[in-house]
């Protein structure tokens, strides 16, 4: 399949140490504040919720007393040949080449959800009800990121009008290049942990250029050439495999292709 | 009271009758109206779809329409463009088919894009495919073809209108009829170019769908295998969803409306189709087995677990495909009524199945390990407009079969005769 070369410029990723969460949804739940998540009368709905940042519960399938648990936040991959990016008839979601973030455009979007069914990671959520807030909750609205409307697709963007925020001050004081620490996503601020590490891939100087070199770093789902630019760490390996599918023998080298650089 | 609308020569049963038999399409109507409203006015809540089923019944149901109207497209370049241009006489024959298929096949399309216009969270944004078009996406490819292919059978449907016994006098709508009429070969030979490419986009839409093993296939340039055999099995359903739809009116009106070497001609067609189709879905079923699957650490087996158990396949390939494919071919078995019919029922039967694998079971399936398989069961609002459009579909092609010369040979079939005589300009008969 043709990769597409997405990010010449900035290539910003994630790596989520899942040794150290604790699955305390501290993440999901300034993810939702920061981007103006609405709530569904029924929350307890996961399957037409909206949920940017998602975390499984997962285990390692043995009895107690050697039962392990892994909680894995899955926010979206941000893949560097997303497969959600070239189905969109309306050119409403991109990979945007200075940033390899995939961005989603509201307004355009004509809800046809065939990115959903592009995407593995369920990365995508559609706005099936009109957007809610509970009574008092929309004075805490954030005015940088435009609630969504009733029949639009919407999804994690790494917080992208942080982004924006941090290059405008860049450009103001006469800079081109972003600090590590000036660009972050609200989850990533958020972790009372600081399981998330956040920054350029592509930058030597960034630690999460450094951190993916780790020889227990691995993505979601390989295998299929997404290129994601999440990654997680742990030193679990059964949890390391269950980041995959693997055939019955088939040691989790053989499976895995090599990181395409600048994917 | 309509004797004055309906064609010369022919017979139909009495206004009542027929106010009665359009009463229940009607009321199937209504019911896929009330759905609709309450989508546009509640949203796509009303559904059963959720993010893990982004398509549903809709979606089944739009691409079999798709695939079966494929019988207007094939019947008319068979028939205009084969038969004139090659002059192969044989085909010629299915002219008397033909305006039977336009109408077909316009109620298919008509009717799958009303659907996909309430699927869509944001109707109103619909024409933002052709603005804002993406040229990589497959889905830009099938809306681009099947609006213009629309047109196109529109054009073909038009010149059948102004045949009307009634509307024949006006002469403007005479002569305009007439002219499109002569450019029918070349809007058969437009139909089938656009055909070509939608029927093919449609597939390529699963094929190239990369992050889902399920459905994704290397193919031939950008090209997925899925492109070239949903085609393929569009052409081979095609014919036969005409022929039996043809049948059934035959079997409703008690009448002999084309002759049977017309039936046994489509037949034969759709058959040979068919056999070459399966053979090519069972070599794309091993490669896809032996390919993609291992390639992404899975196995065979992976895919086919509770209600989209291995069942699927042993019906869509074995039994709706290889059963029908032998019955079609055979001349034996064909030249028998019955089977001629079950032949081509279980051929249109095979490809719901394939369409239906396509769109539902490619998002059951989970891809990350530690997902799960999920199921869907459409909502009431669901089925009330996927049957409001057949009962369109019913509505219009009976419509169009009482004021329409839709069947060419019917008067010559079917000699209306009074005491004896045969009557040449007669509207209707009253019955009981
Ligand atoms: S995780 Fe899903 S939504 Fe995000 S870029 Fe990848 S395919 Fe697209
Ligand atoms: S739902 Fe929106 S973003 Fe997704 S493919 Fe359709 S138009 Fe594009």
């Amino acid at each position: 399949m043709k990769k597409r070369d997405s990010a010449k410029g900035a290539r910003y990723g994630m790596v989520i140490d899942l040794d150290r969460c604790t699955g305390c949804g501290t993440c999901t739940i300034a993810c939702a504040a920061e981007n103006n998540v609405s709530v569904l009368y029924d929350e307890s709905d996961k399957t037409r919720n909206i949920n940017w940042l998602k975390i499984y519960m997962l285990t390692n399938g043995k009895a107690f007393p050697h039962t392990e648990v892994v909680y894995l936040p899955r926010p979206c991959m941000q893949c560097g040949n997303p497969p959600c990016v070239p189905v969109c008839p309306a050119t409403a979601t991109t990979n945007d080449s200075d940033d390899g973030i995939v961005s989603q455009i509201y307004t355009r979007c004509i809800g046809c959800r065939y990115c959903m069914a592009a995407c593995p990671y369920h990365a995508r959520d559609f706005n099936w009800f009109d957007p809610a807030f509970p009574k008092g909750m929309d004075r805490y609205l954030s005015p940088e990121v435009s609630p969504r409307m009733r029949g639009v697709v919407e999804k994690c963007s790494f917080c992208h009008h942080r982004l924006m925020s941090a290059k405008s001050k860049a450009y103001f004081e006469g800079r081109r290049d972003l600090r590590e620490d000036e660009y972050i996503p609200a989850c990533v601020e958020a972790c009372p942990t600081q399981a998330i590490t956040f920054g350029d891939l592509n930058n030597p100087k960034h630690r999460v250029s450094e951190l993916i070199k780790n020889p227990s770093a691995f993505r979601l789902l390989e295998r299929l050439g997404t290129e994601p630019k999440v990654y997680y760490l742990t030193t679990k390996d059964w949890m390391r495999r269950m980041a995959d599918n693997y055939l019955q023998g088939e040691s989790k080298k053989e499976g895995n292709r090599p990181e395409k650089k600048n994917g | 009271m309509d004797e004055a609308l309906i064609p010369n020569g022919v017979q139909r049963c009495s206004p009542k009758t027929f106010f009665l038999w359009m009463l229940v399409w009607l009321a199937l109507i209504s019911w896929g109206l009330v759905s609709a409203f309450l989508c546009f006015y509640k949203g796509l809540n009303q559904t059963n779809m959720n993010h893990y089923f982004a398509f549903g019944l809709w979606i089944v149901f739009d691409l079999s329409l798709i695939a079966l109207g494929a019988g207007a497209f094939f019947t008319g370049f068979l028939a205009h463009v084969i038969g004139n241009v090659f002059i192969y006489p044989f085909v010629k024959n299915l002219k008397t088919i033909v305006n039977a298929a336009v109408v077909i096949g316009f109620i298919c399309y008509s009717g799958a894009i009303a659907m996909l216009g309430v699927d869509i969270g944001q109707p109103l944004r619909g024409w933002f495919i052709f603005w804002h078009a993406n040229v990589h996406s497959m889905l830009t490819e099938v809306s681009f073809c099947i609006t213009v292919y629309l047109g196109v059978l529109t054009i073909e449907y038009l010149p059948l209108i102004f045949s009307n016994r009634k509307l024949d006098k006006i002469p403007e709508l005479n002569i305009f009829g007439d002219s499109l009429h002569h450019l029918v070969a070349l809007f058969a030979a437009a139909g089938t170019f656009l055909s070509f490419f939608h029927q093919g986009s449609l597939g390529g839409m699963f094929g190239v769908l990369f992050g889902r093993p399920f459905a994704f296939r290397q193919g031939f340039f950008i090209w997925p295998w899925t492109f070239f055999l949903f085609i393929h099995s569009s052409i081979a359903a095609g014919p036969s969803f005409t022929l039996l739809c043809v049948w059934i009116t035959q079997k409703v009106t008690g009448k002999t409306l084309v002759q049977k070497s017309v039936f046994t001609l489509l037949a034969k067609i759709s058959g040979w189709l068919l056999a070459t189709y399966i053979i090519l879905k069972i070599l794309d079923t091993i490669g896809w087995a032996y390919g993609v699957v291992p390639r992404a650490g899975l196995s065979f087996m992976d895919f086919y677990q509770g209600f989209y158990g291995v069942w699927l396949i042993i019906a869509e390939i074995g039994v709706f495909g290889i059963i029908p494919a032998i019955i079609l071919i055979t001349p034996q078995l064909r030249e028998r009524n019955g089977l001629l019919v079950i032949g081509a029922a279980m051929n249109v039967i095979g490809i719901v199945f394939n369409r239906f694998v396509f769109s539902i079971q490619t998002l059951a399936v989970p891809v990350m390990p530690f997902d799960t398989f999920m199921s869907y069961l459409p909502t009431w609002q669901e089925w009330g407009i996927a049957l409001g459009t057949v009962g369109y579909g019913i509505l219009l092609f009976s419509l169009s079969y009482r004021y329409l010369s839709l069947f060419p040979q019917e008067a010559e079939l079917n000699p209306v005769t009074i005491f004896g005589q045969v009557v040449k300009d007669f509207g209707v008969i009253k019955r009981g």
